[in-house]
């Protein structure tokens, strides 16, 4: 059988991840489409752990640890200094969760991505503070529960459409993506690699502490985030919208709740109102894949 | 070459002589000057640089430290909110070990909203890392911003340029503009030794347990220690070359004085105008220039105010329910060494000025003095 991913490593194994960790699967295959001619740069988030503790890193690139919300400034200042020295084929990676792109890193992003500097900004999504204990942020979803929108509160708004901010800014490239999806993920990022400018690349990434999930769960969940629409995979190329994952029969959302405790309190009304608000958003995506 | 030019281009041109490769920055008064320039001489290709204009001065300084891991000469520039908002990322820069040099022109904090000159934004920052050196004229602003890249890169700590808004930032000097030739010879590129290197590639600023973040903290201690021995030797290495010399303290008839006025930035200009005109009357005082505040100069403090009855330290700063900041680390700085009273003064806040008349008030106060009777005297407030 031939391979469908490259089978060189950059990432080694002996990380701090916890087991089924999305965001480490999201990292390993995004270093096999990258390779070694490549500088990331961490925000807080649960990557600041999952590279192991000084002395230790799992990384096989350089990398930058850098504060919360400062990201994408810190790799546009990368990226202007191997410009100066150079070294532009180097690829700048900016690397943050949900919190740090969403939440506290969004001014900078938006500035980077309207300079239009030429880096990938990653935020790979678990939808919510995870590192420091499950505390609700933008990115999480409406219904969810966390440690600061309790059952009895559960959380009430919807989640952020950081794609569509990204998109206002009308950068070169962007994509969501999954980690169910390995080659997905690794095409757009082979693709875009080339592409000169500000990209940007949104993966879900299951969490199983925080979305209280069974880690061998990890990759159905993230193929069912697809499936049932929740969170559809396509690209923006250039402006334009294109599904690379169809679905063309949705599977009801209720198979992706159900298998998290996250949103095990939900009534049968509630998962009514989740079903739809992916629908109307399932809906609206779907005219921009089919503009010409 | 010798031209008339404000202390905010002075900063422009010694960044222009010292060869940076990145500027990021973000407008903010009375700092606009010293980026507008730059941005016209890397469009002309005066200068071989990057300049990202980011989106607020905490990215000016995330930006910085992303050029300065990966190698290459970064510079800033900014005044008082901005300085304020950057507080997390100068830990950062000086805790990561990048030799940044950033101007910083000295603007009071709000509210109320004010653009002038104090110095609460810059001493502020003073447990951040930072060594902050303090300009009286626009040669000394463009020499320090030289001089600082030769420090900051053998130590590895970063460095504010600090100057006064308006008095100095917008007033025009003399200012001989050193030769690019000589500068380059004193200032050769930076090879920086733990660069971000896909060929050798490491984790910097990882999560680090108790068991080594001390070692980490008592290097950057020993790096300010050795900080000052490097200003003292640049002191010497940039005179040979440039035939101006700046050294941690700037004295000026101490020797001899029986008080001596203890100041820093533009007031010392006027301290030392006034220090002529009280000598022609027989007074025997003295002004001492405070240029460096970190590393802090505890020997050259002592030996200079060794002879003094009496110090006088006129703090354009304040620390609320405390004293001036300057006086504070003076005091320090004596203490156990000297039992000279040293009587603190407030004044020149939020841009006031501080006039010969001022301080010639301040010295006649003080003469009526033995010690002090107060903790601080706060000079020409309305009640």
């Amino acid at each position: 059988m031939k391979p469908t991913l490259p089978l060189e490593e950059l990432m080694s194994p002996g990380h701090l991840a916890c087991q089924g960790c999305g965001a480490g699967i999201a990292m390993r295959v995004t270093l096999k489409a990258l390779g070694q001619d490549t500088i990331f740069t961490f925000p807080a988030c649960c990557w600041t752990v999952i590279d192991g503790p000084f002395p230790y890193s799992c990384l096989e690139v350089p990398l930058l640890h850098m504060a919360f919300e400062a990201t994408a400034a810190t790799a546009s200042g990368i990226k202007a200094a191997m410009d100066a020295l150079g070294k532009s084929k180097t690829t700048i990676c900016g690397w943050a969760g949900d919190g740090g792109t969403f939440d506290i890193g969004l001014q900078a992003l938006s500035g980077a991505a309207e300079r239009n500097d030429d880096i990938f900004y990653f935020c790979y999504d678990n939808e919510a503070y995870m590192n420091t204990g499950i505390q609700r942020s933008g990115a999480t979803p409406y219904g969810a529960w966390t440690t600061t929108t309790p059952v009895k509160h559960f959380k009430k708004e919807a989640k952020k459409s950081i794609d569509d901010i990204v998109a206002a800014h009308k950068v070169p490239y962007q994509a969501t993506a999954s980690v169910a999806y390995p080659e997905d993920l690794f095409k757009k990022l082979v693709k875009a690699k080339d592409i000169r400018g500000f990209k940007f690349i949104h993966i879900i990434s299951p969490c199983p502490p925080g979305w209280k999930a069974r880690p061998e769960d990890t990759v159905k969940l993230a193929r069912l985030a697809v499936q049932t629409g929740i969170y559809p995979i396509y690209e923006v190329d250039g402006g334009k919208y294109v599904q690379t994952m169809k679905t063309p029969n949705r599977k009801p959302v209720l198979d992706y709740l159900k298998l998290q405790g996250r949103f095990k309190h939900l009534k049968e009304s509630d998962v009514a109102d989740i079903q739809k608000m992916v629908d109307t958003r399932y809906a609206e995506l779907e005219k921009r894949f089919s503009e010409k | 070459m010798k031209k008339v030019m404000m202390g905010n281009h002075a900063i422009s041109h010694g960044a222009t002589l010292a060869r940076v490769q990145v500027i990021a920055a973000y407008p903010i008064t009375p700092q606009t000057q010293v980026v507008e320039l730059l941005s016209e001489i890397v469009a002309d290709g005066k200068l071989k640089a990057e300049f990202i204009k980011v989106e607020s001065e905490h990215s000016a300084m995330a930006a910085c430290i992303g050029a300065s891991s990966a190698g290459a000469r970064a510079f800033t520039a900014t005044s008082a909110q901005g300085l304020a908002l950057m507080h997390e990322l100068l830990h950062w820069a000086a805790g990561a070990r990048l030799p940044i040099v950033m101007a910083d022109i000295n603007r009071a904090m709000a509210p109320p909203w004010t653009i002038w000159t104090d110095q609460n934004d810059s001493l502020s920052q003073r447990d951040t890392g930072w060594m902050q050196i303090y300009c009286q004229s626009n040669q000394e602003v463009l020499d320090s911003v030289i001089m600082a890249y030769k420090v900051a890169e053998k130590v590895l700590m970063p460095i504010m340029i600090v100057l006064d808004a308006f008095s100095l930032s917008h007033t025009y000097e003399i200012v001989d503009l050193p030769d690019q030739a000589l500068v380059d010879k004193y200032l050769p590129p930076f090879d920086y030794k733990y660069k971000l290197d896909v060929k050798n590639p490491h984790t910097y600023g990882g999560l680090t347990t108790p068991d080594w973040y001390m070692e980490f903290r008592v290097k950057m201690h020993e790096a300010m220690d050795q900080a000052l021995v490097e200003i003292k030797k640049e002191a010497g290495e940039f005179e040979k070359i440039f035939g101006r010399r700046y050294d941690t303290v700037d004295p000026y008839l101490v020797e001899d004085a029986e008080t001596v006025l203890v100041t820093s930035g533009t007031a010392a200009s006027t301290a030392r105008f006034t220090v002529d005109q009280l000598r022609a009357q027989g007074k025997k005082v003295g002004n001492l220039r405070m240029r460096v505040l970190r590393p802090f100069p505890f020997a050259d403090v002592r030996e200079q105010l060794k002879n003094a009855k009496k110090v006088i330290v006129i703090d354009r700063n304040i620390s609320y329910g405390y004293h001036g900041i300057w006086a504070q680390e003076v005091k320090s700085a004596l203490y156990g060494h000297s039992k000279v009273p040293v009587f603190n003064f407030i004044a020149g806040l939020g841009g006031r000025d501080i006039f010969p008349e001022t301080i010639a008030d301040i010295v006649a106060l003080v003469d009526k003095k033995k010690k002090p009777d107060q903790e601080l005297y706060w000079v020409e407030v309305k009640r």
